[in-house]
């Protein structure tokens, strides 16, 4: 197996620059996910580790060796694409073998470890089968095991998810961590979805406009994002802009709230809130006026299944909250009942907004 | 639903009376006698001289200019297409190719003649160069001045119709092949060619046909000269022959039969190479 | 296979042996067009001049632009609600109009007139009379698949049944469907259509000859064999005239088509 580093990788398309300079270093048999929107650079950063593109600067190491200038069929890389990369004129298993053939393996033997494989994905019944007589989900199983066939040291999978059905995407991913894990091969796995990202990697490096903005644990990502940015992309959030008062407490649009995080920090600095709906209390409004909570109705109630999401406005609604309570809990607040939003002292991060101007981001409501 | 097969009756009674009906014709004329009974004496005939070399030749000139046409229409497609090649390269080929296919007959066989005809600019270049075809056994109203002119039509039919195969060539196939250690030709080998085959293989009979088919061109050319299946028929109809016009229509089934056997090679090439693509 | 900022030597040498195949003709033709009749030489626009002034070039032009007018018209009249009706209605049958759109790929011009001229052999009049006698009406059938395939295409890429459903609704007959809801949105899969049928019947000799029509390219080739270097002229100008279609139809193309654009992921 291997590790990868990348240094300091550019790559520019006439004007447009898709990556502005990424530094990224890979353990051995980790699984890192490259997490962001379109156009962030995350696809163009996977083929410049395949080879399938050259930077306009920068280096591209595997296993101490620079492969900035090796070929892609020189790199004993393993990728598995979006979609459609089987080659319709073969049956699955002649298309897993595909790879040992090029490296002139023995009929017997490569027929023998093409099966072992489509085994291990789940698909020994389907060997003889041409990919138009497959799934989706299927295709991109024997995609993996053709990946996996040549033993290669370094695992790439370019969205592979993103063209099945959600279930079938929900199974998938676990099994290709399950198959990761069991083969212990460093794995660079490109998403724009971001629970996919989270729920099967060892750290997830969320990207944007060609550069990485953080990277981390899963549990780090969601917990501790380091810049509006990853904030707004992990996860939902309340994004609350406020300034600091004193006495680890901000104020909202003149609502006094106790925030722990703004302990210590400068009175009036402009801060950017962040608590989790899933952190919020909503209770009804019993007449008196509640100190350091939102008092307000609910503006909208939306059945997510075992939780609901409520959004509480106050009477201007310039003040908001989003909650994530239990169905059974909000199943009595509809829309129009009076209440009281509210969160623990120590939920929320402070990010500061001193020196950056306040994007107007869409609200994450519903994502 | 009955009703609604009405709706395409003014189009099926056209077809039928300026498609079907005349084909018929030809398909029955060709078995009668002048005296009005039915005989295999017509379709025999096409064994002998001088039909016989009519058909050999007629096969010839489409058999030689469908793989040549093909070879280089694939050569001429394929660097159009492939990465590196400036976008308004295809453009203008595809565009020329259009014009190409469609200057074929009269005009064709003329640019031809003021190219490589006795006259010609490029005979006379050569000349000049020291080496005259012409003293050299070579015209351009021959089986094989006809092959060379043909080439002009079949090159870009062959083009356009190729053209949306190799766009069907997903990248991700030369992507996939190369990650898995493939060189350029392994991949071409295993995975390309397979692939393109069955397009390649109906669009050579799709100029096949087209070849056999051509009349105006080698009239123009050759003026009749040289004994193609076409020309053939055409002196019936002008009445250069002996008054049977059921010999005619015998040549006719006999070019019908050779298309007929052409468009069954074609369809089932057609939809394999259509899955494939999808 | 990393991607070539370049284009590759090889197919430089393709792109450049096509081109000169396909160019020197037209220029050898051109050349010849400007030479002169009786000394052979260049340069002189004296055959131009004798083909222009030349009434049968008139003629001929206009009565095959005639009938070139006569059967789009007829081949779109009788195709589009054809194929319009089948869309809708038949689409069963779609594979039988299909099929039918490949037998004038087998019963070629050559054949076509030969049963032709025995079938209809003394009637109707008209079908043999001069000017064009019957020329157009057949004209229908050879432009048959091309005008289909490029129909076919075009109602494809339309929802027929729900642009049908809401004029309907909104109290639209079937011919105002037709022409007012339907027409519009398959122009540009007609007009090709009918670009092509121009090239063609401009273009078509063997029926014509066979039939003894004086149609523009029984005049070429009359020229051609006659007089050398005015037939340099009139094929430079048949060749325009192909040319004109072709640039008429890559425009009525290109307004139809998104722009494809190449971007990064």
């Amino acid at each position: 197996m291997a590790d990868v580093e990348l240094k300091q990788l550019h790559r520019r398309f006439g004007e447009v620059i898709a990556l502005a300079g990424i530094d990224l270093d890979i353990a051995t048999g980790e699984f890192v996910s490259l997490l962001g929107p379109s156009g962030c650079g995350k696809t163009t950063a996977l083929r410049l580790v395949a080879g399938f593109d050259r930077p306009t600067s920068g280096r591209v190491v595997i296993d101490g060796k620079d492969v900035t200038d090796v070929p892609p069929n020189s790199r004993d890389i393993g990728m598995v694409f979006q979609a459609y990369s089987l080659f319709p004129n073969m049956t699955a298993v002649r298309n897993v073998e595909f790879g040992l053939r090029v490296r002139k393996q023995h009929r017997a033997d490569r027929n023998r470890r093409a099966l072992e494989l489509l085994d291990l994905v789940g698909l020994a019944q389907a060997a003889d089968r041409y990919p138009h007589q497959l799934s989706g989900g299927m295709q991109q199983r024997v995609a993996l095991a053709r990946a996996l066939a040549i033993e290669p040291r370094l695992l790439l999978l370019d969205e592979p998810l993103s063209a099945l059905d959600a279930k079938v995407r929900v199974q998938l991913r676990e099994e290709i961590r399950r198959i990761q894990l069991e083969l212990g091969i460093t794995t660079i796995y490109v998403t724009h979805d971001q629970e996919e990202a989270l729920s099967i990697s060892d750290r997830v490096a969320v990207m944007s406009g060609g550069r990485i903005e953080q990277i981390g644990p899963p549990a780090e990502m969601y917990g501790s994002p380091a810049t509006p940015f990853v904030a707004e992309f992990i996860g939902t959030m309340n994004r609350l802009t406020a300034t600091v008062a004193d006495d680890g407490s901000i104020d909202y649009g003149g609502l006094r709230l106790r925030v722990e995080a703004a302990r210590g920090l400068p009175r009036g600095e402009r801060v950017l809130c962040l608590v989790r709906p899933e952190t919020v209390e909503v209770v009804r409004a019993n007449g008196t006026p509640a100190d350091g909570a939102l008092t307000g109705e609910v503006v909208s109630n939306t059945f997510l299944g075992s939780t609901s999401r409520l959004r509480v406005a106050d009477e201007s609604g310039a003040r908001t909250l989003t909650a994530d309570i239990s169905t059974a809990q909000g199943i009595d607040l509809v829309v129009g009942t009076k209440v009281v939003a509210s969160f623990p002292a120590d939920s929320p991060r402070l990010l500061s907004l001193a020196d950056q101007p306040v994007s107007p981001v869409p609200d994450p409501d519903g994502r | 639903m009955s009703l609604a097969w009405l709706g395409v009756v003014p189009f099926l009674a056209y077809a039928t009376a300026f498609l079907l009906l005349p084909a018929a014709n030809v398909l029955v004329g060709a078995f009668r006698s002048n005296d009005g009974g039915y005989t295999l004496d017509n379709v025999r005939t096409l064994f002998e001289e001088p039909y016989r070399t009519a058909f050999k030749n007629s096969i010839e000139v489409s058999l030689v200019t469908a793989l040549i046409g093909g070879l280089f229409g694939l050569l001429m497609a394929y660097s159009a297409i492939r990465e590196g090649t400036p976008r308004w390269i295809r453009g203008a080929l595809t565009t020329f190719s259009g014009v190409a296919a469609n200057f074929a007959g009269i005009p064709l066989a003329f640019a031809f003649i003021a190219t490589f005809g006795i006259l010609g600019v490029g005979t006379q270049a050569m000349t000049a160069l020291g080496f005259n075809p012409y003293d050299h056994g070579f015209s351009l109203f021959t089986k094989t001045g006809i092959e060379i002119v043909y080439l002009y039509f079949q090159i870009p039919l062959m083009i356009l119709v190729i053209a949306p195969a190799i766009d069907g060539l997903r990248r991700e196939w030369r992507e996939a092949a190369s990650s898995l250690g493939a060189s350029s030709w392994q991949f071409w080998r295993y995975v390309g060619v397979p692939i393109l085959l069955p397009s390649l293989l109906s669009a050579m009979v799709l100029l096949f046909g087209n070849a056999f088919a051509a009349y105006a061109t080698a009239y123009g050319l050759t003026s009749g000269g040289v004994g193609l299946v076409p020309i053939t028929i055409g002196f019936f109809l002008s009445g250069d022959v002996l008054d049977n016009p059921h010999l005619g229509q015998a040549l006719a089934f006999g070019m019908f039969v050779v298309l007929g056997l052409m468009m069954l090679a074609y369809i089932p090439l057609q939809r394999v190479s259509s899955r494939w693509m999808k | 296979m990393t991607p070539r900022r370049r284009i590759a030597p090889s197919a430089v040498v393709w792109l450049f042996l096509g081109a000169a195949y396909f160019l020197i003709p037209l220029a050898a033709t051109l050349l010849f067009s400007l030479r002169d009749d009786q000394t052979a030489k260049c340069c002189t626009y004296a055959n131009y001049s004798y083909i222009l002034h030349d009434p049968d070039f008139w003629s001929t032009i206009r009565l095959s632009f005639v009938v070139a007018l006569e059967t789009i018209a007829i081949t779109v009249v009788l195709l589009v609600p054809t194929v319009y009706w089948v869309h809708l209605k038949v689409p069963r049958l779609r594979p039988l109009i299909g099929f039918l759109a490949l037998v004038p790929f087998v019963v070629a011009p050559i054949i076509l007139v030969v049963g032709l001229l025995d079938v209809y052999r003394g009637t109707p009049e008209w079908f043999y009379a001069q000017p064009y006698g019957f020329l157009a009406v057949v004209y229908v059938v050879l432009a048959f698949p091309f005008m289909y395939f490029s129909l076919d295409t075009g109602f494809r890429s339309i929802d027929v049944h729900t642009l049908t459903e809401a004029s309907q609704s909104l109290g639209a007959g079937w011919p105002t469907t037709l022409w007012r809801v339907i027409l519009p949105n398959i122009k540009a899969a007609a007009l090709a259509g009918s670009f092509l049928t121009l090239a063609i019947v401009m273009g078509e000799f063997t029926i014509a000859s066979l039939s003894q029509f004086n149609t523009f390219s029984v005049y070429v080739q009359y020229i051609n064999q006659n007089k050398t270097y005015p037939a340099g002229a009139i094929t430079m100008l048949a060749f325009g005239i192909t040319w004109a279609a072709m640039l008429a139809l890559l425009a009525v193309g290109r307004g139809q088509q998104a722009p494809i654009t190449e971007g990064e992921k």
